[in-house]
């Protein structure tokens, strides 16, 4: 595997985790937004509308709409359909808390990294992402080795 | 950089006042560190969203903190829940989810909240007062309270409000802070016809505009009339948080932080200006359905957020003129309520519970369509007054929706197919 790429990120909640890139350029509201059952994108008026989060890396620029998003993540987390990781543009509180309550709760949680806006956009749809415990992310365009 | 603790919060994290406090500390801190905070600081008053979702993962956080002895030190009111507490069994809720619902009522009841049980805790009781610092959840209710009262929350997602209900302490940032508050961009109202800034539906369009448009800034709205009624900001509020992320706006002359466009700015500049056009508004108002003029309706769905008395006076006014022609609910058609108890207290001393009753509505209370299992499979098309259910109502129950005002929803109730036409 070659990394191509290494972007420097702030670790919002920290961990490690391996993934493809789902990219929005809109904010979610993940409470009315994702299925806690499906991990399906269920804002039907989202751009993404449809796609299925699990086990990706969702790079979206950040929350928006309702305080149960907290609760929509950890539920996501607890029934396994969460993404891997998430990557945001600015730091959103209601994800966060999401992770971290559930860190609390089950020991169990995902990773969000911010990015800088240059950094954040040069993420594209399908790229092979690797994010660090200290919020580093290795991209690369071939598939990661497992 | 470690956030500056003072002793009692110390002691609460070490568990000197209970493990409920401790685990709600810990959360707290790990929160204080996430958003960059000096220090923790006081509220004295808080509302839980956390209430309102059933998830297994939401319940078991309850009961862990009501189990580790959890009370709330600081007078705290309940967003609506999952469940029509009295009434559950008519909506036909299956037994398996109101005892759980009932369980996890009575974890939040137990650790001493104040069983309100409504998204419109602004219209009910211990309403928060200007410069007062609180922990809000709701999104709806969050803007309406920092902008409309001047209240000073941030956006606390569900469960961090009963961790700042426990310990009266949240981290030290954000719009609890006044330079946080002042407006970032300017949006004009340019040549809206007075008239049309006297009708609800007007709030709950600009509403879905403004809160597509003010991304993460802070909006200051030039040309809203003084005399906007509390529903009208809360339809305004709960459009505008669902479509964006919007917790604060000034609009110059109504909010209490706007007396000018200098004190809405403290003596600032806006980053950008944007003019508000009456097609800017059409189209936020088309963007609000997806269903089209003539489909068959299943369902009408007002009070979200929950219907204030006033707003049972008009939906009852507007009946009446449809009954006085004779004309009657399409037997097609279920017509939904939702409120809370205070609303519903002043209905029952009101001269048109019957006419509200007579003509079929069905009234739900402490609760919400996306929160309890009510609306059944077979249900296609919804039509609903609200700018925030318009936005949530295709992912979140499956459905095509149509918004109109309200003299819309009963028209259409009555014909039994969405009879929608622009209201601006």
């Amino acid at each position: 595997m070659t990394t191509e790429r290494v972007l420097i990120g702030r670790a919002i909640v920290a961990g490690s985790a391996k993934g493809t890139a789902l990219v929005s350029r809109e904010p979610l509201s993940l409470w009315g937004g994702i299925s806690p059952h499906t991990g399906e994108i269920i804002d039907r008026r989202h751009e993404r509308s449809g796609e299925v989060v699990t086990d990706r890396v969702f790079v979206f620029p950040r929350g928006k709409g309702s305080s149960t998003s907290s609760a929509t993540l950890m539920e996501s987390i607890k029934t396994g359909v969460a993404p891997a990781a998430i990557i945001n543009l600015s730091v959103d509180p209601i994800l966060a808390l999401g992770c971290i309550v559930s860190d609390e709760l089950y020991c169990k949680a995902l990773p969000i990294v911010v990015l800088n806006e240059q950094d954040f956009y040069s993420i594209k749809e399908g790229d092979h992402l690797t994010i660090e415990l200290d919020g580093k992310v290795l991209v690369s365009s071939k598939p990661l080795a497992k | 950089m470690a956030v500056k603790l003072s002793t009692r919060d110390e002691q609460l994290l070490n568990g000197q006042h209970g493990k409920a406090a401790q685990m709600a500390m810990r959360i707290l801190v790990r929160m204080a560190e996430v958003q960059d905070a000096v220090e923790m600081m006081d509220v004295s008053q808080a509302h839980i969203d956390g209430c309102g979702l059933l998830s297994d993962t939401g319940l078991e956080f309850a009961e862990t903190l009501a189990s580790k002895g959890g009370k709330v030190s600081i007078p705290t009111t309940l967003n609506m829940g999952p469940l029509d507490l009295q009434n559950w069994k008519r909506f036909g809720v299956n037994e398996d989810f109101a005892d759980k619902a009932i369980r996890q009522a009575n974890a939040y009841i137990g650790m001493g909240c104040i069983p309100t049980w409504t998204c419109a805790p602004y219209q009910s009781y211990l309403i928060p007062r200007f410069g007062q610092q609180i922990a809000w959840g709701e999104s709806n209710a969050i803007c309406y309270a920092n902008s409309v009262l001047g209240a000073r929350t941030n956006r606390y997602g569900d469960f961090i409000d009963i961790c700042a209900a426990i310990t009266g302490r949240v981290p030290k940032c954000g719009l609890h802070l006044v330079e946080n508050r002042r407006g970032q961009i300017l949006l004009k109202l340019i040549d809206i016809d007075p008239v049309i800034m006297h009708s609800n539906a007007f709030y709950a369009i600009l509403g879905h505009l403004v809160g597509s448009i003010a991304g993460d800034k802070i909006p200051v709205i030039e040309g809203l009339p003084n005399n906007v009624s509390s529903d009208q900001l809360k339809a305004f509020c709960a459009a505008a948080a669902s479509s964006g992320q919007l917790a604060l706006f000034h609009a110059v002359g109504v909010t209490p932080e706007a007396n000018s466009l200098e004190n809405a700015f403290q003596d600032g500049k806006p980053q950008r200006i944007i003019d508000i056009h009456l097609s800017d508004l059409q189209k936020s108002e088309a963007d609000l359905s997806t269903a089209r003029n003539g489909d068959k309706l299943d369902l009408v769905v007002l009070g979200c957020p929950h219907f204030s008395f006033d707003e049972f006076r008009t939906l009852a006014r507007l009946i009446k003129v449809q009954t006085e022609k004779d004309k009657t609910l399409h037997p097609d058609v279920k017509f939904i309520v939702i409120s809370c108890q205070t609303s519903y207290a002043l209905l029952q001393r009101s001269d048109f519970l019957d006419v509200l009753a007579d003509f079929g509505i069905e009234i739900t209370l402490d609760t919400c369509v996306f929160h309890t299992p009510m609306v059944s499979s077979e249900t296609k098309v919804i039509m609903t007054n609200s700018g925030k259910c318009a936005y949530y109502a295709p992912g979140q129950l499956g459905v095509q929706v149509a918004f109109g005002d309200m003299a819309q929803c009963v028209e259409s109730a009555v014909a039994g197919c969405v009879r929608r036409k622009g209201t601006l």
